[in-house]
């Protein structure tokens, strides 16, 4: 056999499958946002679906709200994540404790953790108690709102919580591949701390920081549970607005979701290009 | 910074990890529970006991979240290995192409797959099938499983295997007695952690399953929309409780902590 035919016998299951049911899957909604749906009657597609999303006020606003929500979230998971991992590269007592619990976070999945905010944040939740026996609020409605409001804090919170120990985690294995060496010989030429950190550490954890700052980014950005649970009744994060329009009891604004699903998807190929060219440079720059 | 500070910054970050947990644990036993009270007026096992009853169907979801990850894992396994066999090992035209395809399904989000997925289905009379929300499935499990197999082929030396061969063995047993033993830490972390991607499904099971497959998530919804907090947290619990199994087991296993398991990780 051929190392050509074995290859191709290697790969051929994984991209049947993967072709037959992911890209399938997006050319289906792809052709049904042109409003192609031959099942329907509809054979003419076009561009209505697009026209009618992009004018409606709802759908711009969602599109803003699940940006600011992803920006948000990576920028302050990133930044305490890189803390965290300087922190846990560091011995002092108790972290091992620490290192058990990052990891326990990375197990939980997204909804328990969107429940738990919920149930701390709310306006008749942990935190609001605690302030009514401090004295701070009489009733629940003078508790500020934390949870299912228009600026998407809750689901903000959820997500620095959820992706702060992802993000460490994969600082943490890029930081034992690179070994302290780099540094060391940094310092030994009289760099400071600081700018061994500023000038040699943080360069060659730039790739792996990015790489992991666009899983969670992509994450945030299309993720449907969590903005389910936490978010506001109006306005709703993409995700949701699409699904609604999916599951609208009017079949014309099917083809709208399907536009949506299709415009959020194009933000993630846009992603997929980023996070491409961060591992390309973690190619070539940190090995 | 000195050891006294790490260690506080070490209390806060600790905390912040647990935080979300603890009212979970305290609804879980509450009975009576109004605001602006600080602890439950009873605790009581009554959440607990609903929950494991037969007629709430946790058990049975517990059940059917389980068969469909297992059964997620194995096809992943038996996809995933032999591409991330080629990926490691090989250099080829088109395997970055492949990489490519592979990664799609991780950075695109579900929503732009799965209305698309759901015509499938339907066509395939798989639509509200175990089945069918088990390909469904695949879709984030199989590139995980491949690319991490990917990275644990890429340490793995073939000549291994040629001198098994050159001394008769057969190519079944050579992957038994000689690659399987050398890939197989690897593949368990992968193949726990597909468990855990497919285990915490939300969108593609539920329309894909379109109602009639009610997993965990679905149901833990369900509890917490109808405002049930003390059950929906029993429930929440019942939940979190492989991922924690599993990670009983790695950590027992694995002593290079973070770096085995953040190989290609869903965030």
């Amino acid at each position: 056999m051929t190392d050509r035919t074995r290859l191709a016998l290697l790969l051929a299951p994984a991209l049947l499958v993967l072709g037959g049911l992911f890209l399938t899957g997006l050319g289906l909604t792809l052709l049904r946002s042109f409003r192609y749906m031959p099942a329907l009657g509809l054979t003419d597609p076009d561009l209505s679906a697009y026209v009618a999303i992009l004018t409606a006020p709802g759908f711009l606003t969602s599109l803003t709200l699940s940006l600011w929500i992803a920006t948000t979230s990576t920028l302050i998971a990133a930044t305490l994540a890189l803390a965290t991992a300087l922190l846990l590269r560091q011995t002092f007592p108790g972290r091992a404790i620490i290192s058990f619990l990052v990891q326990l976070n990375l197990t939980i999945p997204h909804i328990v953790g969107a429940i738990g905010i919920l149930y701390l944040f709310s306006q008749s939740g942990s935190f609001a108690r605690l302030a009514h026996a401090a004295g701070l609020i009489a009733t629940p409605a003078q508790f500020p709102i934390l949870t299912q409001d228009p600026t998407g804090i809750g689901i903000i919170l959820l997500y620095v919580w959820k992706e702060l120990p992802f993000i460490t985690l994969i600082l943490l294995a890029n930081m034992q591949a690179l070994g302290d060496d780099h540094e060391s010989v940094a310092r030994s030429l009289g760099a400071s701390r600081w700018q061994a950190f500023r000038h040699v550490l943080l360069p060659m954890l730039m790739p792996g920081l990015l790489a992991a700052s666009t899983l969670v980014f992509a994450f945030a950005f299309g993720a449907y549970e969590v903005p389910l649970i936490l978010g506001a009744h109006a306005p709703k994060a993409l995700p949701v607005l699409a699904w609604q329009a999916s599951t609208d009891t009017d079949l014309a604004t099917r083809p709208e979701a399907m536009a949506m699903a299709v415009v959020i998807a194009l933000i993630g190929v846009a992603l997929l290009a980023l996070y491409a060219r961060a591992l390309a440079k973690g190619g070539s720059g940190a090995r | 910074m000195r050891a006294d500070l790490r260690t506080l910054a070490g209390l806060a970050l600790a905390g912040f990890l647990v935080l979300p947990l603890i009212p979970l644990v305290g609804w879980s036993v509450a009975q009576g529970w109004r605001f602006p009270d600080l602890l439950p007026d009873r605790i009581s096992a009554q959440a607990w006991t609903f929950a494991l009853s037969p007629q709430s169907g946790v058990l049975a979801s517990f059940a059917t979240t389980t068969l469909i990850a297992a059964t997620t894992t194995l096809l992943a396994i038996l996809i995933g290995l032999p591409a991330g066999r080629a990926l490691g090992m090989y250099r080829f035209r088109g395997r970055s192409l492949v990489l490519l395809l592979l990664l799609a399904p991780a950075l695109l989000p579900g929503i732009a797959v799965v209305f698309g997925l759901h015509g499938m289905m339907l066509r395939l009379g798989l639509a509200g099938t175990i089945p069918g929300v088990i390909l469904a499935h695949l879709v984030p499990v199989l590139p995980y499983m491949t690319l991490v197999m990917a990275a644990v082929f890429a340490r793995f030396d073939p000549a291994f295997e040629d001198q098994a061969r050159s001394l008769g063995a057969t190519p079944w047993q050579t992957f038994r007695t000689v690659t399987l033993p050398a890939i197989l830490p690897g593949l368990m972390i992968a193949a726990l952690f597909a468990f855990l991607v497919s285990w915490s499904q939300y969108l593609l099971t539920l329309s894909i399953g379109g109602g009639r497959v009610q997993t965990l998530p679905l149901l833990l919804f369900s509890f917490a929309s109808a405002g049930r907090n003390d059950i929906t947290a029993a429930i929440a619990l019942l939940y979190i409780l492989p991922g924690l199994l599993i990670l009983a087991v790695i950590a027992r296993r694995i002593t290079g902590r973070g770096a085995a398991l953040t190989e290609r990780l869903h965030p």
